[in-house]
């Protein structure tokens, strides 16, 4: 009888990689369904973009490496980053703005280095950053307002079909607006905290506009909504605690220490509970491809992109700096994992640093000497 | 005894235990197999030596291989019957490398030996015997660890000069599939604790803990039970440690059970610790009370294609064949792969080939025939269908997601190893601890791209391990070069002095000559004229004399000089023919040039000595005496003779040569006529 020979070890978990990536688009539904309700349609439709340009570009770069196309695109990890470019860019973006930064993630950010788990850059935040720059208009003047400063609704589904696609202009007027942190970084230098909070963007949403609070209307719940699904991945294991808890623990250490004054930086409610932050956090910071391995280097590696989101929102010319702090944190990842390599069972301390060349004998030298 | 406080250690799995299937009958007696084949290297250590010959009859228990050094084991004849063949064989490793065994038919009678037989080999007061006593029985019946790694229990027990608090025995079997020490201790606790008495009076050891994992609450019922019966309680524990993977491990039982950890590349003898297999224990129990040696032990045989899972006592070296047939093994393919079957036109792939693994799921490895036999470490055979372990599928690219380094039990980082044997980095994985490494399997088990770790994990230690060994071979080349050159170097030295020595003698005597001839020349001077110039001529000579011994032994240093820059020549010709490209050989060639250098500079070195030598000496004045013309003239004619005779050879073949042959004899005829004439002149001078 004739038997197969394959070493061990023979049983396996039975956990994908695939399975992996949907249940990471899975929990950002939560924040998909109070994007959309806040501020419309935009979102949405960025995001369908979004998805069916990663798929097509994904495939055709795939043809040119010669690589099996259907093997590569069923992990699902260009469907994340479409779903997180969809996300993070504004809801009122032209399409070839979304269509420029996933096709440039797609393709310089993440096949060109080697696909999957060779590129040190977090894709979605590269073609984020290229688009962020090269089209600053269209990047800052394209965000929605929350719907209840706009006779509470939000712009229709054809009339959002139409900015994106057709570019009309006129249809935004009323539901565009400037995001809460750049309002209060501007305002900050002229008027108080409290006088800043009365402002409609900083209303609170659960009393249709009328009361005011530390929180950014509309923001806050989607920020919430984010929390909510980064929990559960955390409870799923799919990564661990180091990551967002040091990005949030910095920002907000670094937003109380700094910002103890709110007349004249933004609160740490807001660095909080607005923009990208719980994204960033439990979505984009942890993106394991980019990140420290280690598990002290993620706690240096979180708290590293949470000081510089707050370094870049407070002085910076970016009122949101996510994309910025992630990318300058990558550069910095290989580095941090070699100094922070655990200490192996049975050895007295890890080892960290290089390893060192090993040492020729001294006969070496006087050899070479002749 | 005091509280024992678990710990636990870093990472593990919980896969599926897959333990009931063989549990649910008790230990069946395996049918004598009609032959069996003992390879007599089954443990860790140098293989037994055979002392029976082809043809020998033995009996049950009868010593066939004696152990081989202090690290060797003992293998005993497990059933009567004759040797039939001593020879090589496949054994079950996964290596598939051969080893000697010896083939026993068995003659059905199952005859224990004489001696074993009524009891006289059996240690009746074994707790108050002496140590020595006690090991040496261990030793003469070969008892080996049991639990998977077969290391000789007697060297185990050698723990003479070493401190040992605790010994621990690991009943933990974390594996999936097995349940050999689960059926051992609910079936024979009482044989094992006792086994641990012993054990624990070898090593004066403190405190026993014996760590069970809590999937096995019979187990864990039966051994305290047994416990309590041989009154052990103050210094014997049984303690239930939580079920994961790979808590059986032993560095790992170590750390759950005391907290401390085994220095790496240590051994636990050194944090003053024993650990020891539950049925190793029973068999040396065995071995010490009954006097039996160990030829069975207790096999799970197990898995989807086993129509009847069990726990089955077997002989060692019983073909696992005889094993799986008695389990009811069905190697039946399903409809859909007898169509698969039909539809491919190629040979079966690995996915669809049944697999035998000898050992659990984990750690186990498969088989390449069922005619191997059961070695005294084999804990389990399992034999899966293609559902029940699937093979791995295609791996995809590795996302970093860490949660190989969440289950690591050893706290490595698999990731980054698994980066580094990919590209090589051998360097780099060698600092990362990756000797460290028990290959376990969990982080392949939770590897979501499904990336065959443990593989390339066993690769890259063997590729340090080679490098190492290629390091070690060219630093010792280059070290016995270096020696080599300044020996050479040395007695070139030497020489050079020696004959600086007595060049300065020679100079010394010469002047001292000189003087005395000088002062003798002037108190001569009126009396003999003629004195004067035979002086002057013996001055000469004897001047010329240490200037020609000079001219020799310069010539002498040249010539070997000379053959030296030869060889190194042709070693660096022989280098850069057969070399490969590594740094290793550029090394050694680029010592060889330079030695080729700097023997070439000595050459240069000695030839212009030498050249400068010749000038100074003054030319040598040869007194021709008769004898030497004669001499000549004899050797001369020889000459001719031979030349004529090749001459007349050539004239009869008509050969090309024959102008240069006569032209070659007419010069030769002339130098005849003018040495006689020579000759003629000198007779005329002497005369």
């Amino acid at each position: 009888m004739a038997f197969a020979n394959i070493t061990s070890p023979h049983a396996h978990g039975g956990n994908t990689t695939s399975r992996i990536m949907l249940l990471v688009i899975l929990a950002t539904v939560p924040g998909i369904i109070a994007l959309t309700y806040f501020f419309g349609w935009g979102n949405l439709i960025n995001i369908v973009l979004a998805s069916i340009t990663a798929l097509t570009c994904e495939a055709i770069i795939l043809k040119i490496r010669k690589r099996p196309i259907s093997f590569f695109l069923k992990d699902n990890s260009a469907l994340l980053t479409a779903v997180l470019l969809g996300i993070a860019l504004p809801p009122f973006a032209p399409w070839w703005v979304t269509v420029v930064a996933v096709s440039f993630s797609m393709v310089f950010a993440k096949h060109l280095y080697g696909g999957l788990g060779n590129n040190p850059f977090n894709p979605a935040m590269v073609g984020y950053a290229l688009v962020l720059i090269s089209f600053p208009v269209q990047m800052t003047t394209n965000w929605a307002s929350p719907f209840f400063l706009s006779a509470e609704q939000t712009l229709s589904f054809t009339d959002t079909l139409s900015v994106i696609f057709a570019g009309t202009s006129g249809l935004t007027d009323g539901f565009s607006g400037a995001t809460p942190l750049d309002t209060y970084k501007h305002l900050a230098s002229n008027e108080t905290a409290i006088e800043i909070i009365q402002g409609p963007l900083f209303a609170d949403a659960t009393s249709g506009g009328s009361a005011s609070n530390w929180f950014a209307g509309g923001w806050e719940f989607v920020n919430i909504a984010f929390l909510i699904g980064g929990l559960a991945l955390l409870a799923l294991r799919i990564f661990t605690w180091h990551i967002p808890f040091s990005v949030l623990a910095a920002l907000g250490t670094c937003s109380m220490i700094f910002g103890w004054d709110a007349d004249l930086y933004v609160p740490w409610s807001l660095h909080i509970f607005t923009g990208a932050t719980m994204l960033g956090a439990f979505f984009i910071a942890t993106d394991p491809v980019t990140a420290s391995t280690t598990p002290l280097g993620k706690i240096i590696y979180g708290a590293g992109i949470g000081i510089l989101i707050f370094v870049i929102r407070t002085w910076g010319a970016y009122p949101d700096a996510v994309a910025f702090a992630v990318l300058l944190m990558n550069f910095a990842a290989p580095l941090i994992d070699t100094y922070t390599q655990p200490r192996t069972y049975g050895h007295k301390k890890a080892n960290r640093g290089m390893p060192a060349k090993p040492d020729t004998s001294a006969a070496d030298t006087s050899s070479k000497e002749g | 005894m005091q509280t024992i406080t678990l710990h636990s250690f870093n990472g593990g799995i919980h896969p599926q235990e897959n333990k009931f299937q063989s549990t649910q009958t008790p230990i069946a007696q395996l049918p004598l197999p009609a032959q069996l084949v003992v390879p007599v290297g089954q443990h860790i250590g140098a293989p037994a030596e055979v002392i029976v010959a082809v043809g020998d009859r033995v009996l049950k228990g009868q010593l066939i291989a004696q152990p081989k050094g202090f690290v060797s084991a003992a293998i005993h004849a497990p059933t009567s019957g004759k040797v039939v063949a001593i020879e090589q064989r496949e054994l079950p490793h996964s290596s598939g490398l051969e080893g000697i065994c010896i083939i026993i038919d068995s003659d059905g009678e199952d005859t224990w030996l004489e001696d074993i037989a009524n009891g006289s080999q059996a240690i009746a007061n074994y707790l108050e015997a002496d140590n020595d006593v006690l090991v040496n029985r261990i030793r003469d019946c070969g008892i080996t660890g049991l639990g998977g790694a077969g290391f000789p229990t007697a060297v185990k027990m050698a723990v003479k000069g070493k401190h040992i608090e605790t010994l621990i025995i690991n009943a933990a079997e974390c594996e999936p599939y097995i349940t050999a020490d689960d059926m051992l201790m609910r079936e024979r606790a009482l044989e094992a604790m006792r086994g641990i008495q012993i054990l624990m009076k070898l090593t004066a050891a403190k405190n026993c803990l014996i760590g069970i994992e809590d999937n096995k609450p019979e187990a864990i019922k039966a051994m305290k039970d047994a416990l309590h019966q041989v009154h052990g309680e103050h210094y014997i524990a049984v303690v239930t440690i939580p079920t994961k993977y790979p808590s059986g491990g032993e560095k790992q039982l170590i750390e759950i059970l005391t907290g401390k950890e085994v220095p790496s590349g240590g051994i636990p003898a050194e944090i003053g610790i024993v650990c020891q297999n539950v049925g190793t224990c029973e068999a040396v129990y065995r071995a010490v009370a009954e006097g039996k040696p160990l030829i069975s032990r207790i096999t799970t045989i197990t898995g989807e294609s086993a129509e009847q899972p069990q726990n089955v006592e077997v002989l060692i070296g019983t073909p696992v064949k005889h094993l799986l047939a008695f389990a009811g093994f069905k190697q039946e393919k399903s409809l859909f792969q007898k169509f698969l079957g039909s539809l491919s036109s190629k040979a079966e792939s690995s996915e669809s080939k049944p697999r035998i693994i000898m050992g659990g799921p984990m750690m186990g490895f498969t088989l390449s025939s069922d005619e191997l036999p059961i070695l005294k470490s084999s804990n389990c055979i399992l034999a899966p269908s293609q559902k029940e372990l699937p093979a791995n599928d295609i791996a995809s690219a590795c996302i970093r997601c860490g949660l190989c380094t969440e289950a690591c039990p050893a706290e490595l980082l698999p990731q980054q190893l698994y980066w580094f044997s990919k590209s090589g980095e051998l360097e780099k994985a060698e600092q990362h601890n990756i000797a460290d490494c028990i290959e376990c399997g969990a982080c392949s088990y939770v590897c979501p791209s499904q990336i065959p770790l443990v593989q390339y994990y066993r690769h890259t230690k063997g590729a340090i391990k080679e490098e190492h060994a290629a390091q070690q071979k060219s630093d010792r080349s280059r070290v016995r070069f270096e020696a080599r050159q300044d020996r050479l170097d040395r007695e070139a030295a030497e020489k050079e002095a020696k004959r600086q020595a007595r060049t300065a003698a020679a100079e010394k005597a010469q002047a001292a000559k000189k003087a005395a001839a000088a002062k003798a020349a002037e108190e001569d001077a009126v009396k003999n004229i003629g004195a004067d110039q035979s002086s002057a001529d013996q001055t000469n000579t004897e001047g010329a004399k240490p200037e020609a011994v000079d001219l020799e032994k310069l010539q002498t240093q040249l010539d070997a000089a000379q053959a030296g820059l030869k060889k190194s020549m042709d070693k660096v010709a022989e280098i850069k023919a057969g070399a490969a490209d590594s740094d290793k050989e550029a090394d050694t060639l680029d010592v060889f040039e330079k030695a080729v250098a700097t023997r070439r500079d000595k050459v240069k070195l000695l030839a212009l000595q030498l050249a400068e030598a010749k000038k100074s000496a003054p030319p040598v004045k040869k007194e021709i005496s008769r004898d030497d013309i004669e001499k000549k003239l004899r050797a001369q004619q020889d000459r001719i003779d031979k030349t004529k005779q090749r001459f007349e050879l050539a004239q009869e073949q008509g050969s090309e040569t024959l102008p240069a042959l006569q032209k070659g004899l007419d010069k030769q005829m002339q130098k005849l006529k003018e040495l006689e004439a020579d000759l003629a002149q000198f007779d005329k001078a002497g005369a």
